[in-house]
């Protein structure tokens, strides 16, 4: 149990930092939902948004300002969610 | 000591355009070269850049390098050494084409040359009508710049160390360089990178002031490493700040919402830009709108419950309108002020944008400190490049698409010159452990355990006494109190405390550890700001409303050790041609 809760403050902190990005906007974004909104979500949701944080820049700055569409579903799912941390 | 060792002939810290310049150029000349950078290379600030990037081409309107230097040293308010801005502008067709060469995609006119757009503060011949001189790919030009470099550094074996954060300049006592102590984000381990020259290239400073456009990462460490190491910084009371960030946040909000007919109000419903600039209102340049905000708010007309920002509004005009000319500028207010532009003002405030002082360098990316024999000499193995550095090109005030430019021509000029160090000292000098202790310090301290203050609340206030003391409102009165506040919230540093001490990705010290590099730099910013007695480009001065060629056409340097500023004379003579005298700066 002990383990569990350590690897796990070390993977926040591992998102945390890749949370910073080149851009004051995707700074905002990214670690306000690292800290309300990610922990809500079930692994894989989890997984697809370490998954996110891969993109470029420029990419995560259109999908997450709602100019582009993610192809990808869960992708699409967890763009939704940091726009509008609210949704289902 | 058991610290791992690794030895480069140059070590570059910054991956943004500045370093990946310069990186290029040495890899393709087989110098072996370590590129560290606290975040994946192409998270750099440099990816923010979405303007463009400044070049005569002439291919849209006549132009020519000597008007655009002409632009340069008129929009720097006088204070930019004329010798640099004459190698930039010389420079700088060359640069772009080099860069589309290395494969950035732009934008194109119809018969296939690069698209030119217009951008404040271009001119031809002389201050004449408007010219077109940014060179853009699409709206991602900095990505585009980045990546490029990236991919042709990758191709020409770089070596990268990705989420490394330099933690302080190796120097020995002879006053060369030696290298840097690095940290691993990922595993909290130390290695010494050893280096026969460094590149600083670690971009601006945003982060000193609370409300900013800078990404987190632009916290000014390069800039604090040589303040540490013993180099001054120069010109630092210049920044440049936009009038219309989103308050509390900081995002620019561009002058394209007034453009098209927004305008301010404050607390009162008033349209005060009527006050300030009956005739321009709120298209005035953006110095003057934000000293206007500024005002308004000071004098309590602030709107909110903290009266502490004003309204930008453009409820008069057809929704239809907003969403077809502005749509980026009305998403963002959606995003991240959660107003509506259509049906709602947006709350805005000055944000701090552009570092216009920094490590002072000569045009061959030297860094140049009074030592003995004059102002400027050159600390050897060490140079600087990009926003971290002060040429200077920018002097007083920095225009749009010049400072991408700064960046790679510098960037280039910087690892040219490296180069030729480095054929005349093929060998690396010893690197005494004692060198690393100063370093090792500053690290260890942060393994303290205890109660104090934290990291974050210390940051806050820092970057809120910055923003009330050294912002766009500045006189004797303000700035004074100021350093007087600064200066006692570094005296609180020894008790800040982190909770974490944890190896792997342990983001509580290098928070930490930017909040030192912070300190530094505010305090090199507010102590420059006070001395300054006029006004000029960016730094303008309440009670000294006017430039004073006489006693202030120089640069200053801020000194740690010291804790003083002195000054040195602005290099007036360009490399061929005449020099351009101060003269009022109207447009
Ligand atoms: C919103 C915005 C828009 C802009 N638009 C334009 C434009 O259109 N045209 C224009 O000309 N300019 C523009 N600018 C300015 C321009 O983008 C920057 O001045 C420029 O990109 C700075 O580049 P750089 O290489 O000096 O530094 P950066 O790109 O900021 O890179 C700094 C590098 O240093 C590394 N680093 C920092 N500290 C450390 C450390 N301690 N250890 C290890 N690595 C470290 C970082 O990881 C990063 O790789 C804009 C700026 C902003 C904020």
């Amino acid at each position: 149990m002990q383990e569990a809760t350590e690897s796990d403050a070390g993977k926040i902190n591992r998102l945390a930092w890749q949370c910073r990005r080149g851009m004051r906007e995707l700074d905002e974004l990214l670690n306000s939902f690292l800290l309300q909104g990610y922990r809500g979500l079930d692994e894989p949701a989890q997984e697809t948004f370490a998954r996110l944080l891969e993109y470029p820049d420029a990419v995560l700055l259109e999908l997450l300002m709602g100019r582009m569409t993610p192809a990808d579903k869960d992708v699409a799912h967890i763009v939704r969610k940091i726009r509008n941390p609210a949704a289902p | 000591m058991d610290i791992p060792r690794r030895k480069f002939d140059t070590l570059i810290i910054g991956a943004g355009g500045g370093g990946l310049r310069a990186a290029l150029q040495l890899s393709q000349a087989d110098a072996h070269v370590a590129v560290v950078s606290k975040v994946f290379p192409t998270r750099s600030h440099t990816v923010a850049a979405q303007g463009g990037v400044n070049a005569a081409l002439a291919n849209v309107r006549p132009d020519n390098w000597h008007w655009h230097m002409f632009d340069t040293v008129k929009g720097s308010d006088y204070l930019g050494d004329q010798d640099a801005i004459e190698y930039m502008c010389r420079a700088a067709p060359r640069a772009v084409y080099e860069l589309e060469h290395f494969g950035v995609p732009f934008s194109r006119l119809e018969d296939g040359r690069i698209y030119q757009r217009q951008f404040g503060g271009q001119s031809m011949n002389f201050g004449g009508e408007q010219a077109a001189r940014t060179c853009a790919a699409a709206d991602r030009t900095g990505h585009a710049i980045l990546q490029s470099l990236y991919q042709q550094n990758i191709r020409a074996k770089t070596h990268f160390f990705d989420e490394y954060f330099a933690i302080d300049l190796l120097h020995h006592h002879d006053g060369s360089f030696l290298g840097a102590l690095v940290l691993n984000i990922a595993t909290g381990e130390k290695l010494v990178i050893e280096a026969k020259t460094t590149l600083l290239a670690t971009g601006g400073a945003g982060q000193i002031f609370r409300t900013n456009t800078n990404a987190l990462i632009n916290t000014g460490d390069g800039m604090a490493m040589a303040l540490r190491a013993g180099v001054p910084l120069q010109d630092m009371e210049f920044f440049q700040f936009h009038p219309t960030g989103i308050a509390g946040k900081g995002m620019l909000l561009s002058e394209g919402a007034r453009g098209e007919g927004g305008f301010l109000i404050n607390g009162d419903g008033e349209r005060f830009m009527e006050r300030y600039a009956p005739h321009a209102k709120d298209l005035a340049s953006r110095d003057v709108v934000s000293r206007a905000i500024t005002t308004e708010v000071r004098e309590g007309r602030g709107c909110g419950p903290n009266k502490d920002h004003v309204l930008l509004t453009l409820k008069h005009i057809d929704s239809a309108v907003i969403r077809k000319r502005l749509p980026a500028i009305r998403d963002l207010a959606l995003t991240f002020a959660n107003v509506d532009m259509c049906d709602e003002p947006v709350p805005v405030f000055p944000t701090a944008h552009y570092t216009m002082g920094g490590i002072p360098t000569n045009r061959f990316g030297e860094v140049v400190a009074p030592v003995e024999h004059g102002p400027e000499e050159a600390m050897p193995g060490l140079y600087a490049a990009g926003e971290c550095a002060c040429v200077s090109v920018h002097g007083g005030n920095r225009l749009g698409g010049n400072s991408l430019l700064d960046i790679i021509v510098f960037g280039r000029a910087a690892g040219n010159q490296i180069i030729e160090f480095l054929g005349e000292n093929r060998y690396h000098q010893p690197l005494q452990d004692d060198c690393l202790e100063p370093a090792l310090q500053r690290l260890a301290r942060w393994d303290n355990k205890g109660d104090g203050e934290t990291v974050a609340d210390l940051r806050m206030e820092l970057t809120k006494t910055m923003e009330e003391h050294c912002g766009v409102f500045r006189t004797e009165a303000v700035l004074s109190e100021g350093v007087s506040k600064v200066l006692a919230l570094q005296q609180r540093l020894p008790d800040v405390c982190i909770k974490d001490h944890s190896q792997v990705f342990n983001t509580a010290r290098i928070e930490a550890l930017e909040l030192e590099n912070l300190m530094d730099v505010a305090i090199a910013t507010i102590m420059s700001a006070q001395q300054r007695q006029e006004s000029r480009g960016a730094h303008s001065r309440i009670d000294y409303p006017e430039r004073d060629d006489v006693n202030w056409l120089r640069h200053s340097l801020y000194h740690k050790t010291s804790n003083t500023v002195d000054y040195k004379p602005v290099r007036m003579k360009p490399l061929t041609v005449a020099t351009f005298p101060p003269k009022p700066r109207t447009y």
